[in-house]
């Protein structure tokens, strides 16, 4: 593979020229740069909100109200019961806001998907690289919108906007009074508009900018993943802004949107909100599965399996999931058939997600698998989808949902399919791209190491909360009945664990970023074939100034230049 | 009423093919099992005790505690409606065993590949890439395995959503921030606030803590009841676990559900949508009591009742449960017609 360097001109010194720190990372139009900050900032907003869930773990280890009282004193309340259980309030607000918007979605499209889209079809750049910066910008500006709402009075027992992350009015319009909700709105609001305006840059650069040759069933199914998730953003995000524009002057300006008391509904905020809340879920994990696409064909030396049935199962996954959302809703009070078409409909996404988890077990059969960091990654990401998934189909039953709905088996369940089905798939895209975004590798030993014990932590935190759920305890509450104890006990000891892990990956960036060896133009051998492996690592500033082309022996699995 | 015959039978047909199958993988189902058929025993000593006992007033005591969480459980609470008892079932002995098999199915696959075809194992890895047989497979086989659920949850939709007798109670409960109120409109429209028990107090009163409410909703045992909720300010959510019941209190809609609970007993629920700071804190706790007690209960609270009719529509409300092909329906039906006569 060392001969490709010579066969690409970005190789150059005057491509290679950078500009100055501030320039450079401040005002930046490149996409790898911008992408590389998206991943520092999706990695800031992951580890705040990582330690809310540990005071919420912490919190929940025992029945009574133990720590929230220090949590209000130190972020500059005055501690007392009603402060206290607005404090936790806040805080499930603050962690669901923040995972969704500023860690799943900022490291999944904005870093890998800006990091490798343009490499993986041969593109110099995105379509519009300055859109691309405003676009990193209004998501730390919202960041910063959700971080001042928490020292700003929310209601009338404290600081911070205690409504949770769905926003659900009226307790998010006439029942909490004062800025800190507007706040948190309009972090929504800059988030959203820095997410449409990096949707219509995606959809642009993969209809325009592959190289030539690289017809949309040649390419690699990440980028498909990253296009498909593009439209589902474009079509959802509008719909979430409307409703918490209406949220912002039903607050503000006397409107009436969802107050019954003016002939509104709160029910209609629900159904805006969810139209846009499920395809959301759908944003956040469609990326992942093209990286786990990828991954697997890389480590089983084997093109992926059934490619066009993985592409269509996509964008089938992303059709049916406009036409899903009410099973949020089960027990709003909707009438049996609207029920029951919701519960059919919201089965039907389980078709496509099996032939997905189907297609990557077919890829590794009969491969010749390589057990590097991505690919364990990748085999506890299908696992644990699985069971995400399944916890999926039990609650797309409208009848049995009455039992389950809003307890912790909710929050069990898409724990699953995130916090491991997501996360899985972000680190194991992170293993796999850090030698080509840093020039350095990682240790291999310790990527497997925080494998473990993340896959343990994680299972033994989310694990129990489908007992608490199905015995009956509520979501979002910070005290409850000590027969709960047990497993909430348990799960707190497994967030620790977890802990653990996230330790080990930082000690694993400082390993690599000190003393690991300098990375391979590809270090993954002869399974990586998509385009981004045949330049040098990390690329060089400027990539493809000659295009690569993708000739008619090319398919849509090897993509490398007939001399490699 | 025929319309859920037809998957009923399917569903035994498909429930007991699974236990069959998976008797000796599952040791809870077993356990489960034996749980339900315990239960109707316990169940009818104590309908008879309460039967005996005189007609005034006096809260049920904890020893008739029955809907409420067990601690380290990881089953669901035991079921105390007909469709909570049609739903525990099947997730019990249709959804619990096919999405265990399904992941052990996924599980085995990927621990067979990681052994077969590790490097060591298969240095050349093959280069097939389709096979439409085995793809048209594992897309028509999740539709089969998603139809068969699907047929009893829609069945269960529809019990779930059978509308009320005419003759059902009625009960509007209103939720507001942070507690309960339950008016009884039939009985003079009284209404009776609900609010948590001090941890001290339900200690007191050997209930659960975070669950024990001052004035519990009472309702008559056996008998429909037409549940309205609604709230005063922001949304909540009435929710009793052993019940299967939960239906939000929304602002300016009154939602509505049929309920029959089907022996006296103490149930208890929490709020299940977040309103705001004491969300966590007001519980719900049904007490349900014979006819005859739940009447005494309604003139202790200044209630009015429609004196000798009452008697009737009980019989007439029972006749109608017969008629529709209840079992323990018909049962009632004699023995309130006796009553009657």
């Amino acid at each position: 593979m060392a001969d490709t360097a010579a066969t690409n001109p970005g190789h150059d010194d005057h491509a290679d020229h950078k500009p100055g720190f501030f320039a450079r990372w401040f005002m930046s139009t490149n996409h790898k740069d911008i992408g590389t900050l998206y991943l520092i900032f999706a990695i800031m907003a992951g580890v705040i909100g990582g330690v809310i869930s540990g005071v919420m773990r912490m919190e929940l280890a025992a029945p009574g109200i133990q720590y929230l009282g220090w949590w209000v004193d130190m972020l500059g309340g005055e501690a007392s019961l009603d402060a206290n259980l607005h404090m936790w309030n806040v805080f499930i607000t603050a962690h669901g806001l923040i995972m969704v918007f500023f860690m799943v979605m900022p490291a999944m499209i904005g870093g890998f998907g800006n990091w490798f889209v343009p490499l993986m079809i041969g593109a110099p750049d995105m379509a519009f690289p300055r859109m691309n910066n405003i676009s990193f910008w209004l998501t730390v500006a919202g960041f910063l919108s959700l971080m001042f709402s928490m020292f700003v009075p929310g209601g009338p027992s404290g600081l911070g906007a205690g409504v949770g992350w769905t926003v659900y009015a009226p307790l998010s319009t006439g029942y909490s009074p004062g800025p800190a909700v507007d706040f948190a709105i309009f972090s929504l609001h800059l988030a959203g508009a820095g997410s449409i305006l990096g949707a219509t840059n995606f959809i642009t650069t993969i209809f325009n900018m592959r190289a030539p040759g690289m017809t949309l069933h040649k390419m690699p199914l990440f980028v498909w993943s990253v296009l498909v998730t593009a439209f589902l953003l474009l079509l959802a995000l509008p719909v979430l802004a409307a409703a918490i524009t209406m949220l912002l002057t039903d607050r503000n300006f006397e409107t009436t949107f969802f107050n019954p008391a003016g002939g509104g509904d709160p029910v209609l905020y629900q159904h805006l909100f969810w139209f846009f809340g499920h395809p959301e879920v759908y944003i956040m994990i469609l990326p992942g599965f093209g990286m786990i696409s990828q991954i697997v064909a890389t480590f089983s030396r084997k093109p992926v399996f059934g490619y066009l049935g993985m592409a269509y199962a996509m964008v089938a996954i992303g059709v049916v999931g406009f036409v899903v959302w009410a099973h949020h809703m089960y027990t709003v009070g909707m009438d049996v058939n609207t029920k029951m078409y919701f519960t059919a409909a919201t089965m039907v996404i389980a078709v496509p997600t099996g032939v997905k988890i189907f297609s990557w077990i077919a890829t590794m059969w009969g491969g010749s698998l390589e057990f590097k960091s991505p690919l364990v990654w990748s085999l506890g990401f299908i696992f644990l989808f699985t069971v995400g998934g399944v916890t999926g189909v039990v609650l797309a039953n409208g009848g049995v949902d009455d039992n389950l709905h809003d307890t912790y088996y909710v929050v069990a369940h898409f724990h699953y399919v995130l916090s491991m089905g997501a996360v899985f798939s972000l680190f194991a895209g992170f293993y796999y791209w850090f030698p080509k975004m840093s020039g350095r590798m990682h240790s291999e030993f310790l990527a497997h190491l925080h494998f473990w014990v993340f896959f343990i932590g994680v299972n033994i935190i989310f694990f129990p909360q489908h007992f608490l759920g199905i015995q009956g305890m509520p979501r979002r509450i910070p005290d409850y009945n000590p027969a709960f104890e047990y497993w909430n006990h348990i799960s707190s000891i497994g967030y620790m664990v977890m802990a653990i892990s996230i330790v080990i990956f930082f000690v694993n960036l400082i390993y690599s970023f000190t003393v690991g060896k300098k990375a391979a133009d590809n270090p993954w051998g002869e399974g990586a074939t998509t385009l981004e492996w045949t330049l040098s690592s990390p690329p060089p500033y400027h990539q493809f100034e000659t295009l690569p082309v993708i000739e008619d022996h090319h398919d849509y699995h090897d993509h490398r230049p007939a001399s490699a | 009423m025929n319309f859920g015959d037809w998957p009923k039978a399917a569903l035994r047909i498909v429930t007991t093919l699974w236990a069959a199958a998976l008797l000796a993988l599952a040791p809870q189902v077993a356990l489960a099992q034996d749980e339900a058929a315990d239960a109707p025993v316990a169940a009818a000593e104590t309908t008879e005790t309460e039967a005996a006992e005189a007609p005034a007033y006096t809260p049920l005591g904890p020893e008739h505690i029955k809907g409420v969480p067990e601690a380290g459980g990881i089953d669901f609470q035991p079921q105390y409606t007909d469709d909570g008892q049609f739903a525990y079932k099947m997730h019990t002995y249709l959804l619990v065993p096919v999405i265990t098999v399904i992941s052990l199915f996924v599980l085995a696959l990927l621990l067979w590949v990681v052994v077969r075809y590790r490097r060591k194992a298969n240095p050349e890895p093959s280069k097939t890439t389709h096979n439409t047989f085995i793809e048209v497979v594992w897309t028509l086989v999740p539709v089969l395995i998603l139809v068969g659920i699907a047929i009893p949850s829609i069945t269960l939709l529809a019990r779930q959503f059978e509308t009320a007798p005419e003759d059902a109670v009625t009960i509007k409960a209103t939720g507001y921030q942070w507690y309960w109120g339950y008016s009884y409109p039939d009985y003079g429209e009284f209404e009776v606030i609900s609010n948590m028990l001090s941890d001290e107090d339900a200690d007191a009163n050997g209930e659960p803590r975070n669950l024990a409410v001052d004035n519990r909703m009472v309702v008559p045992a056996n008998t429909p009841i037409r549940l309205q909720t609604t709230s005063a300010d922001v949304i909540h959510a009435f929710a009793v676990p052993s019940l299967w019941f939960k239906i939000d209190a929304v602002p300016g809609r009154l939602n509505e559900r049929l309920l029959t609970i089907n022996e006296p007993g103490i149930y208890y629920g929490q709020c299940s949508e977040l309103c705001g700071i004491k969300h966590g804190f007001m519980p719900i706790a049904v007490e349900a009591l014979p006819r005859e007690q739940f009447e005494a209960w309604i003139v202790s609270k200044g209630g009015t009742i429609g004196g000798a009719d009452a008697a009737a529509e009980d019989a007439q409300s029972a006749a109608d449960a017969a008629a529709a092909g209840d079992a323990a329906g018909a049962v009632e039906a004699e023995t309130a017609e006796a009553a009657a006569e």
